[in-house]
């Protein structure tokens, strides 16, 4: 009998690990030979640890899953089977690209990984030139998705334009904002495809080096990207000789400290380095002089997973889907206090207010929807009166928000806008790396501003203002840059939690 | 999560930094190694690490106080780490911290009277979608309410 649970670190979080063990003893009682493969997590957080039976060939799923529910999924039985996975709802309604893989294959599995398609796309590129390889990627429209939205294939273009006798693939797996999972789901749960990206950049723009930055708080996501690029190097996925074709790639993974700024892509080049994570001014821009002083391409975990399929199945495949400039897939992380949380990938256009209340179900407290956070701490605080926008870098833009990593934090009316317009100047308080000023004293006066605030000095909402302005085009990165985001969408759109000291005090 | 160990020897921090030197960027790699081992950054690696790097005990200090991870002391002989980010606040994630560190008569970064638990912060786990979430050692646990977090501790104190 052969049976799937995740070991997503959400699913362990959930209680997997004694799921496998209740199971295990359950078909040692029963004398059922048994065999547990280890996959990702499809994706539906509410339903983990979600575990599924192969029954005449087909998965069928069986979630939320307890040990005391052990004999019932060796029966195919019970109040929480939900029939083939592949039929459910939340799975049918997704174009999966990017996280195909993910939840179907055993992560650590290469065998398993080259039967679903992987290793095709690095065979294609294999026979292109780096030219070729280049303009492939400009053709999908893939843009940045670690949130800034910049062209991947331009970025591409300048390294493989660059002349050096070293130049370096930067894997940037430092994923702090709250409200996204993606880069960890896709490392826990398909990593070669991860390393097929990096391989194909590697070749594509003349890097024969790589790195993995990932952040410390993933223990799980590091384990399993080490073991993987040791199985692609012992495979020859990775080493002097990259599939039989002469080009060398590898690549090491490296483990971040629990510093959120080394998330941008200057600072984490000087982590990497060895120095303090603070930020560096640009030009020069990194895919001329970045780690070590070399032409490095820095792309998203996201960005670079996405990279084999779009050779696997042609750009303009890719490029087919998608909304005005936002070509491809987004993967929409829906998180916070929602009723079906998780990873949902889509086509760019579908509106706000369909992820939130269609795909998301609504708040899992039942009571209505007040905000959303879209794009992590830096994000602005979106009203249910624009739940329209669509889901896109323009569209966004356009509404005063930014899709960032495509993080989704649902708020009910319980959340209070000022706490949450003060965390995000304490958050950046804390963060910052000091290096400039509006961001390492600006974020300590707003925080002390906000508490004016609450405590009625009519002023204050003027002064938060100005100092917003100041940040934003003070900073020297998106921190203290975007930091204005939360704060001045929380006190524009909700001006009644910040209303409530003074006029309590009148 | 290591626990602290009370000999550091001089052979033990040579052999961490020779294996680390070759390394492109080698700092953080032997920073997290030597912690692994000790428990903390302990201060007689400070020079050992400079001579085999060439960097000053100033600009060796710069980068061991920027990251949160590195430890000047040694941590209780576990830690529990509770996310204070966005998604475990939209469900109740601030008030169970708060109530933690009641219970335990702490402040963040304090250690239990016993030695048994460090209480620290950290902004996301990356399980956003089964909020509010902490970590034991390198254990992740999701929907955490003052049960899990009481199972938590009482199995930090065994």
């Amino acid at each position: 009998m052969k049976i799937w649970v995740p070991m997503d670190s959400a699913a362990k979080a959930l209680g997997a690990e004694a799921v496998v063990e209740a199971l295990k003893a359950e078909a040692a009682k029963q004398g059922i030979e048994l065999e547990i493969v280890r996959n990702g997590s499809r994706g539906m957080i509410w339903l983990e640890p979600l575990v599924e039976v192969e029954i005449d060939g087909a998965r069928h799923g069986y979630g939320p899953a307890e040990p005391g529910d052990a004999a019932a999924i060796l029966a195919g039985s019970g109040a929480k089977a939900l029939g083939p996975v592949e039929e459910l709802d939340w799975m049918r309604r997704q174009t999966r690209l990017t996280f195909a893989r993910v939840g179907v294959i055993d992560p650590l599995s290469l065998a398993d990984y080259e039967a679903h398609g992987g290793l095709a796309g690095l065979r294609r590129a294999l026979g292109l030139s780096g030219q070729e390889i280049v303009d492939e990627v400009k053709t999908s429209g893939l843009r940045g998705r670690g949130g800034a939205g910049f062209p991947t294939g331009i970025k591409w273009q300048t390294v493989h334009d660059a002349q050096a006798p070293q130049k370096y693939i930067v894997c940037n797996a430092d994923e702090g904002d709250s409200g996204t999972f993606a880069d960890r789901m896709i490392m826990e749960g398909d990593p070669f495809t991860l390393i097929e990206g990096m391989a194909i950049a590697g070749i594509g723009v003349g890097a024969t080096r790589g790195y993995v930055y990932i952040r410390s708080e993933y223990p799980d996501a590091i384990k399993v990207m080490r073991r993987a690029v040791e199985i692609a190097r012992a495979e020859g996925v990775l080493g002097s000789d990259v599939l039989g074709s002469g080009r060398a790639f590898d690549m090491e993974i490296r483990v971040g400290a629990g510093a959120y700024v080394c998330g941008e892509e200057t600072s984490l080049l000087n982590s990497l380095e060895g120095k303090r994570g603070v930020v560096r001014a640009k030009p020069p821009l990194p895919a001329l002089e970045g780690f070590l002083g070399r032409p490095t391409v820095v792309n998203n975990v996201i960005s670079l997973a996405t990279v084999p399929v779009i050779f696997e199945k042609g750009a303009q495949h890719y490029a087919d889907f998608g909304l005005g400039r936002s070509r491809g897939t987004v993967t929409l992380q829906i998180a916070g206090n929602v009723a079906r949380g998780g990873l949902f990938e889509t086509a760019f256009g579908m509106s706000l207010g369909e992820v939130v209340n269609y795909i998301g179900g609504g708040t899992a407290s039942g009571r209505p929807v007040k905000a959303v956070q879209v794009g992590g701490p830096l994000g602005a605080y979106m009203p249910v009166s624009k739940f329209d926008t669509a889901i896109g870098y323009e569209e966004f833009d356009a509404e005063g928000g930014l899709i960032g990593h495509a993080g989704l934090v649902v708020f009910d009316e319980s959340a209070d806008m000022l706490q949450m317009a003060r965390f995000a100047m304490e958050f950046c308080a804390v963060e910052s790396c000091g290096k400039c000023t509006p961001c390492r004293i600006g974020a300590v006066r707003g925080v002390e501003t906000i508490d004016r605030i609450a405590q009625g000095d009519p002023q204050a909402p003027a002064l938060l203002t100005d100092l917003c302005d100041t940040m934003r085009d003070g900073s020297l990165c998106a921190l203290g840059g975007f930091t204005p985001y939360p704060v001045m969408s929380a006190l524009t759109h909700f001006p009644d939690d910040f209303a409530t000291a003074k006029e309590a005090a009148e | 999560m290591p626990t602290a160990r009370s000999e550091i020897t001089a052979d033990e921090i040579a052999q961490i930094i020779e294996a680390h030197r070759g390394l492109e960027g080698p700092l953080l790699p032997m920073l997290h190694a030597l912690q692994e081992a000790f428990g903390f950054v302990p201060a007689e690696a400070h020079q050992p690490i400079c001579d085999a790097l060439n960097i000053t005990r100033a600009e060796l200090h710069g980068v061991i106080s920027f990251y949160h991870d590195f430890r000047k002391a040694p941590a209780g002989r576990h830690v529990l780490k509770i996310c204070r980010a966005e998604a475990c606040q939209s469900v109740g994630g601030a008030a169970l911290a708060e109530a933690t560190l009641k219970k335990l008569g702490l402040d963040w970064h304090g250690t239990s009277a016993d030695g048994a638990v460090t209480v620290e912060p950290v902004y996301c786990l990356g399980l956003c979608a089964c909020a509010p979430a902490a970590m034991i050692d390198d254990r992740v646990v999701g929907r955490v309410d003052d049960a899990k977090i009481e199972a938590m501790i009482e199995e930090a104190r065994a």
